[in-house]
């Protein structure tokens, strides 16, 4: 066998450890290769990433309309750091497995001069965006996925309205293939329409959403005015799920795994389960919806599960002309985390929720369970229009976005890669 | 292919390993004591760069006899590497999944020859 035993300068190259310093860039090389393979598709839209607030969160306290918050965020920040007035445990974070994601950590990458590359947050999108051939990325929040559990209600209603300034003053102008949504403090619905008056014309707020972790019925009387108004901006309302391991059901499981399987479902369906038995569809027949980060698997339990108790208690759930899973077919979901273990199974899940037309991909980056473009990519049941529509023409349609490539090529990205390796 | 060095083996800590790209093929190259084990830098998961990620013990529930547990504790004889796309984790000794063997990284062919380490580049 021929030895090289002084390979050939330029031709070997050492890949460092992935850490949490990593460049998203390097982080995500794989990812851009795999883009190569979908170069061609008209359009990718990643409709739930995050913005991991931490390391902006002295920037989003400062825009703090309250005076008395804002002192007590501003105090707080100067004494321990972290995140003041945010209702999570610090020491309850397993998201990163101690460390075996470091993704889930950052960011703490090197960004160039502001002055000239702008906002950090908008660079490091745009790596991410790049990387994994994204031409738009829906930003949501993270830790503010857990202000529906804050009981101090002002802190809700503060926030919100901090976050959509923080996002539409000073992150999206500086890029337009960064969108969002306006956060509602949805424990107080008054000023919720107040949020959706204010951005209903904004063309990067591309919809309403409501953080999904809270014991909020959202059939209650209070809401509908403010359903009725999101319907008439033709924009659609979200529910993200979320994790929550206080719920007093979920003190009983062990590990966090256990608490995140269950919890990030537990939500989407006590919501989508008041949505349907109340008929809310019937109500707001053009109000679109879409459910976010629960996986696929729960819908079809929960269609076969409504449609057969509808069946026999029909009076308690006058108010549908249809069985729950025609009107849940009708919605829009996003398709992180994907259950793919079972591909039998999951081919079932597509055809129940018809997936063609109502899925929506979603990365979910920077957390530790992010699927890339290629998780749809690859699934051997899908034919290449399938294809097409849930990486990013259905997204179009539930966002009005035009159908029109804002993302470099991947062949250009990895030539431009590989010089910023030499 | 030609076997290609990367690297002295007194260059590689204890558990260590080096990954490299050679023109396009990137392969993660492993240190157990005496021992080498070469892989392809691609997750059988969703093509993540397993071989880049930390290397840890393999954690185990600790059993006792009559069936209670006294947690989780770390192998004193398996180490594992583990993805940073999403904590799949490989035995590094055999490249397999802990919970599921049939997830595993692809073997490449290392050999120690004179102190340095060689690793056999499939055709692609
Ligand atoms: S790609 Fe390696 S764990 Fe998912």
């Amino acid at each position: 066998m021929p030895l090289e035993t002084s390979p050939r300068a330029g031709n070997i190259r050492e890949l460092p450890e992935i850490t949490v310093a990593s460049d998203t860039r390097d982080y995500l090389a794989h990812a851009a290769k795999q883009a190569l393979k979908y170069d061609d598709y008209e359009l990718i839209v990643d409709m739930d990433a995050h913005l991991q607030e931490g390391g902006f969160w002295g920037e989003i306290i400062g825009l703090l309309e309250n005076d008395v918050l804002k002192q007590t965020a501003e105090e707080m920040m100067r004494g321990r750091g972290g995140m003041p007035l945010i209702n999570m445990q610090p020491g309850m974070s397993f998201q990163s497995m101690s460390g075996r994601v470091p993704h889930q950590s950052g960011p703490q990458e090197k960004t160039d001069d502001p002055a000239i590359s702008g906002h950090r947050f908008v660079q490091i999108v745009r790596r991410t965006m790049d990387a994994m051939g994204c031409d738009y990325q829906v930003i949501f929040p993270t830790s503010m996925l857990h202000l529906g559990m804050n009981p101090m209600e002002d802190i809700e209603i503060y926030l919100a309205r901090a976050y959509c300034r923080w996002l539409s003053e000073v992150i999206m102008p500086q890029d337009k293939r960064i969108i969002g949504l306006a956060y509602l403090p949805f424990n107080t619905p008054d000023e919720c329409e107040k949020l959706v008056k204010q951005y209903a014309d904004n063309p990067q707020i591309v919809g309403f959403t409501v953080c999904a972790v809270r014991h909020k019925p959202v059939h209650s009387n209070q809401y509908m005015r403010l359903y009725r108004m999101i319907e008439e901006t033709g924009k659609p309302l979200i529910f993200h799920a979320g994790p929550h391991w206080d719920d007093p059901s979920f003190s009983q499981l062990n590990r966090f795994i256990s608490m995140h399987a269950l919890s990030f479902v537990h939500y989407n369906l006590i919501h989508m389960t008041n949505w349907v038995i109340n008929a809310l569809p019937e109500r707001f027949p053009k109000l679109k919806t879409v459910w976010v980060e629960s996986g696929l698997a729960w819908i079809p339990f929960l269609m076969q599960r409504l449609d057969h108790e509808v069946m026999m208690r029909q009076n308690e759930a006058p108010g549908l002309k249809r069985l729950p899973s025609e009107y849940m077919k009708e919605m829009f979901y996003s398709s992180q985390p994907m259950e793919r273990n079972n591909l039998e199974l999951l081919q079932a899940t597509f055809k129940a929720i018809n997936a063609e037309t109502q899925l929506l991909y979603s990365s979910d980056w920077p957390h530790w369970d992010f699927d890339p473009p290629s998780s749809i990519t690859t699934l051997p049941f899908l034919g290449d229009q399938a294809k097409r529509n849930i990486l990013g023409l259905n997204a179009a349609k539930v966002f009005n976005l035009p159908v029109k490539r804002l993302r470099p090529r991947a062949a250009d990205f990895l030539a431009q890669e590989a010089e910023r390796h030499r | 292919m030609p076997d290609v060095s990367v690297g002295k083996a007194s260059d590689f800590a204890d558990p260590g390993r080096k990954v490299v790209d050679i023109s396009g093929t990137e392969i993660g190259v492993f240190r157990l004591g005496d021992d080498f084990f070469a892989y392809h830098n691609i997750c059988p998961h969703l093509d993540g760069p397993a071989c880049q990620g930390k290397i840890l013990p393999c954690a185990t529930e600790d059993v006792q006899p009559d069936g209670t547990s006294m947690g989780r504790v770390f192998s004193k004889t398996q180490m594992n590497i583990i993805c940073p796309w999403h904590g799949y984790e490989f035995d590094i000794r055999t490249g397999k999944h802990p919970t599921d063997g049939r997830a595993r990284l692809r073997p490449v062919n290392v050999s120690v020859r004179d102190g340095e380490v060689y690793v056999n580049v499939p055709a692609r």
